[in-house]
């Protein structure tokens, strides 16, 4: 499993956002249990129902849009960051299938398990006689 | 974008130049993500009835956080506990870029807040307090009669 290089990260091979919030790279734990894969993403302001994930060609993208929203009637004095839209890409190896993941999305963090693929018995080829 | 305190500023020279440092920090810490930060980062926003203090505390469980305000303070603790099917397990990690652990942080309000009156939320994350000023504390305008 990798991490995309930018210059193939398919943000840009998608249309351009139209949003007025900046695209950040969600922060990210991988690990590997006996059975799966975990990825436990960072996404604060992402509601469940505003995360897309897709995957094409064994690349695992997925977006979260924030839904954060400025206090209504107030002006920002300090500020330490910025809600922001999130994206992130991945390769998947053989060693998972995609076609079963399993994603939940709770206090703003988002855990997409990946189950390990069942290793492809090896088969047997019978020889018709010509 | 600069929050001052009434009393600091420049009347308290030494503070002013804390609250510099601290905010060259932040800078630097935007430039140069490797830096640790101050956890959680907050934004604090000024309506007319007080003001609101955002802070991103992602995977935090609400019941891990207290919040407490005493006079203008307010302070924030909390804790992120790791994953726990992580730990229950013998896991390897191929990424580990979140951090967890205990935080404490404590902002100072240009004003004394009503404790009864705090409110806050908890969505997706998003730690919204909404910290109204008291009614009696509020500035008043006061009329200039004529002589």
């Amino acid at each position: 499993m990798s991490e995309q290089t930018a210059a193939a990260t398919p943000a840009q091979t998608q249309p351009e956002t139209t949003r007025k919030v900046p695209l950040r790279s969600p922060v990210t734990d991988i690990y590997e249990t006996r059975d799966a894969l975990v990825l436990l993403m960072e996404m604060p302001g992402v509601d469940a129902n505003d995360v897309e994930i897709a995957v094409d060609n064994r690349v695992l993208t997925v977006t979260g849009r924030s839904s954060a929203k400025a206090p209504p009637g107030c002006t920002l004095v300090h500020a330490e960051y910025r809600d922001a839209d999130y994206q992130r890409a991945f390769t998947l190896s053989d060693a998972v299938d995609p076609s079963r993941i399993d994603a939940v999305a709770a206090d703003g963090v988002l855990r997409l398990t990946v189950p390990k693929a069942a290793p492809e018995p090896a088969r047997r080829i019978a020889v018709r006689r010509a | 974008m600069f929050y001052t305190t009434p009393g600091s500023g420049w009347l308290d020279p030494l503070r002013e130049m804390e609250r510099m440092r601290q905010e060259m920090d932040r800078l630097f810490g935007e430039l140069m993500p490797t830096l640790r930060r101050e956890f959680p980062p907050m934004n604090i926003w000024a309506g007319e009835n007080g003001v609101v203090v955002t802070a991103q505390v992602p995977g935090v469980r609400p019941d891990d956080l207290e919040i407490t305000v005493h006079e203008n303070t307010l302070t924030l603790k909390g804790r992120r506990e790791p994953d726990p099917q992580a730990a229950a397990q013998d896991v390897a990690y191929h990424r580990q870029e979140r951090s967890y652990g205990g935080f404490a942080r404590t902002v100072a309000l240009p004003f004394r807040v009503d404790p009864e009156k705090v409110n806050a939320r908890f969505d997706n994350g998003i730690l919204t307090m909404e910290l109204p000023r008291p009614e009696a504390d509020k500035p008043r305008r006061i009329q200039v009669r004529k002589a």
